[in-house]
């Protein structure tokens, strides 16, 4: 079943006088539990893409189904429920609360959903620990390492189990070794059903992917899923 | 997000960045502090005051002999030029007036105290038993003038704290003989230091005598002044009346003044008043500068934390948790502001009060309260303009900005 379906989707910004199409005509379907790398040179609309997937931004024509429900109609409010429950999101620069502990960043999500303190803190500490986090709870990222910081994020991206986990470039601001187990986490967590997106620039990444979609000038170039739908 | 989250939340973000915060909580504790100690201030002078003429006693009357007013020329004017004096006569009638609760007469005059081998000049004040109450004296020792005939006063005397301090030192005084010009005279009692008085008659350096031992001993047959005190304040002007009206027929004339201490009174309690409302408005300012620093440290946090806005929008805040959060946040910088500067400004009332003593500087209520609602107030509403500017940030932008 697909769990995102994208359909006749635009996307137009105005900058000035010119008018820039993000997004065209784009109609992807993605299956739960898939694994895609969304991949294309700088301003291809990838980055866009994503903010549409996870309703950090509106599409100016076309429908948006989320597990059968179209989100492109609900209200910011409803948009921001539908972001805490199934959306998890792990950016390039970590986007950590500086003055917050790892715990803490971890508890986030949970502590705007309104769950109360006592479950927050068994949640957390287990997923610390599945994260191998466990001896860093109560540092803050300015004591954690990149890969550390990464983890962190991911398990507060996860700690709300959504139904899809968007990445925007999640080893950008790594070195090889540890953006490697980043990926590897990422996967792991995607083996045990989690839909993974991956934007990526980064080729050797992208074709680990199960799928890749190729991105250019707004348009979806190609799709390892369809070749014969789009090259035609 | 539960409230108490959101409260934790703020409490966080607002200790996460020491500086900012403590300039601001400094920014609306000074104003606060201001409003406290300045109406402290005024409040205090006017109480000051006050207490200075309540030291007169209460619902006082006094008469004056002669007439204050003047008339312009005028042929009555012309006949009766001279007025009557007053007397113990005239005094003892008034008692007898409705609304009069007491009479005390008083003849003054300086003269020399000797005893106990020291010589001093005093002022002597002769009046009778009544004068005590009017005056609401209190005794260090034994008791006030004895209750007699106003025309037959006993040979004694009631002596001021500081007369009887350097006449007599530390040694007793009650039962001692003084003497008194050339009378001889025992001390009865004496007076309790109130370091008050109105007119230059400060009460410690007087000594008192029965009127008609004053009398003979300045060989007069007048008074200075009939003190009189009515049955209750709303009855001061019915006694005012009531005098003028009774001196007028013994007198066969008007030659009298009348004044009560609450006219001068009231005029100086609506001043004073007036006065430290000003003051607390001037310092009222102060509170709503502190109040535009906070809505800049705010703009300033929103800004400064624009990323961290569009990562909880990301991880599903609502607008209205993201506004609340930067609400609760203002609000708790104004309100240790508020609270800091309560206490900073009881403490300088305090130290007001150490250093000059006589002065009651103590905030008045309504002053504490405008003070502590307007930093709150302020402090509330120009945090709602950055919290609405964070709750509307859009996401993707503010996720970029890091």
């Amino acid at each position: 079943m697909a769990v995102i379906q994208l359909a006749g989707i635009e996307r137009v910004f105005h900058l000035g006088d010119s008018v820039v199409h993000a997004l065209t005509g784009l109609d992807v379907a993605i299956d739960a539990g898939e694994y895609v790398a969304i991949m294309g040179p700088s301003g291809s609309g990838k980055s866009t893409l994503l903010n549409l997937l996870g309703l950090l931004d509106r599409p100016d024509a076309g429908a948006y189904r989320l597990e059968g429900r179209d989100v492109t109609t609900l209200s910011p409010d409803e948009q921001a429920a539908v972001r805490s429950r199934r959306i998890g999101f792990v950016f390039q620069s970590f986007h950590l609360v500086p003055r917050l502990t790892a715990a803490e960043n971890v508890a986030l999500p949970m502590m705007l959903a309104g769950i109360p303190a006592a479950e927050r803190a068994a949640r957390v500490r287990q997923a610390l620990k599945d994260f191998g986090l466990d001896q860093r709870a109560d540092h803050r990222p300015d004591q954690l390492s990149g890969g550390q910081r990464q983890r962190v994020a991911i398990a507060r991206a996860t700690i709300m189990q959504p139904a899809v986990l968007l990445a925007d470039e999640p080893t950008g601001n790594l070195d090889r070794a540890t953006g490697d187990d980043v990926i590897h986490l990422l996967e792991e967590l995607n083996q045990r059903g989690m839909t993974l997106i991956i934007v990526t620039h980064d080729p050797k990444i992208g074709t680990r992917a199960g799928r890749q979609l190729m991105m250019e000038d707004g348009e979806l170039k190609s799709d390892s899923a369809r070749p014969a739908a789009v090259a035609g | 997000m539960r409230s108490a989250d959101v409260l934790r939340f703020a409490r966080d973000a607002a200790t996460g960045y020491p500086l900012r915060t403590s300039l601001s909580v400094l920014a609306m504790a000074i104003g606060v502090a201001a409003v406290v100690v300045l109406t402290s201030l005024g409040d205090g002078a006017r109480r000051y005051v006050v207490e200075q003429f309540s030291a007169l006693g209460s619902n006082l009357v006094i008469v004056l002999p002669g007439r204050s007013a003047t008339g312009g020329f005028s042929p009555a004017n012309a006949l009766t030029t001279t007025p009557r004096d007053l007397t113990v006569d005239d005094a003892f009638a008034l008692t007898r007036l409705p609304s009069v609760r007491r009479v005390a007469p008083l003849t003054a005059g300086n003269s020399e105290i000797n005893a106990n081998g020291r010589l001093r000049e005093v002022v002597v004040a002769g009046t009778a038993s009544t004068y005590f109450d009017i005056r609401s004296f209190k005794m260090a020792q034994g008791h006030f003038l004895p209750e007699a005939d106003w025309s037959r006063g006993a040979p004694v005397v009631v002596i001021g704290a500081k007369i009887k301090e350097e006449i007599f030192g530390a040694n007793p005084a009650m039962g001692e003989l003084v003497r008194l010009g050339d009378r001889r005279l025992r001390v009865v009692g004496v007076l309790k230091a109130t370091g008050q008085g109105v007119g230059g008659m400060n009460t410690d350096e007087v000594v008192f005598v029965p009127v008609s031992v004053a009398q003979s001993l300045f060989n007069t047959s007048t008074l200075f002044r009939i003190l009189i005190e009515a049955r209750s304040r709303g009855e001061i002007e019915a006694v005012k009346r009531e005098v003028t009206a009774a001196l007028k027929a013994r007198h066969g004339e008007e030659d009298i003044t009348v004044i009560t201490q609450d006219a001068v009174l009231a005029t100086f309690d609506k001043l004073l008043r007036a006065l430290t409302a000003a003051v607390a408005g001037i310092a009222a300012i102060s509170l709503a500068v502190a109040g535009i620093l906070v809505m800049n440290v705010m703009l300033v946090a929103v800004t400064q934390r624009t990323a961290e806005i569009g990562l909880l929008k990301a991880l599903g805040a609502r607008a209205a948790t993201i506004r609340n959060a930067f609400m609760a946040e203002a609000a708790m910088l104004s309100l240790v502001g508020a609270v800091t500067g309560y206490g900073l400004g009881l403490f300088g009332a305090f130290v007001l009060r150490q250093v000059y003593p006589v002065f009651p500087a103590y905030p008045p209520d309504w002053a504490v309260i405008a003070a502590l609602g307007t930093a709150l107030g302020t402090g509330m509403l120009f945090g709602i303009m950055p919290a609405r500017r964070a709750a509307k940030l859009d996401p993707v932008q503010a996720l970029m900005k890091h």
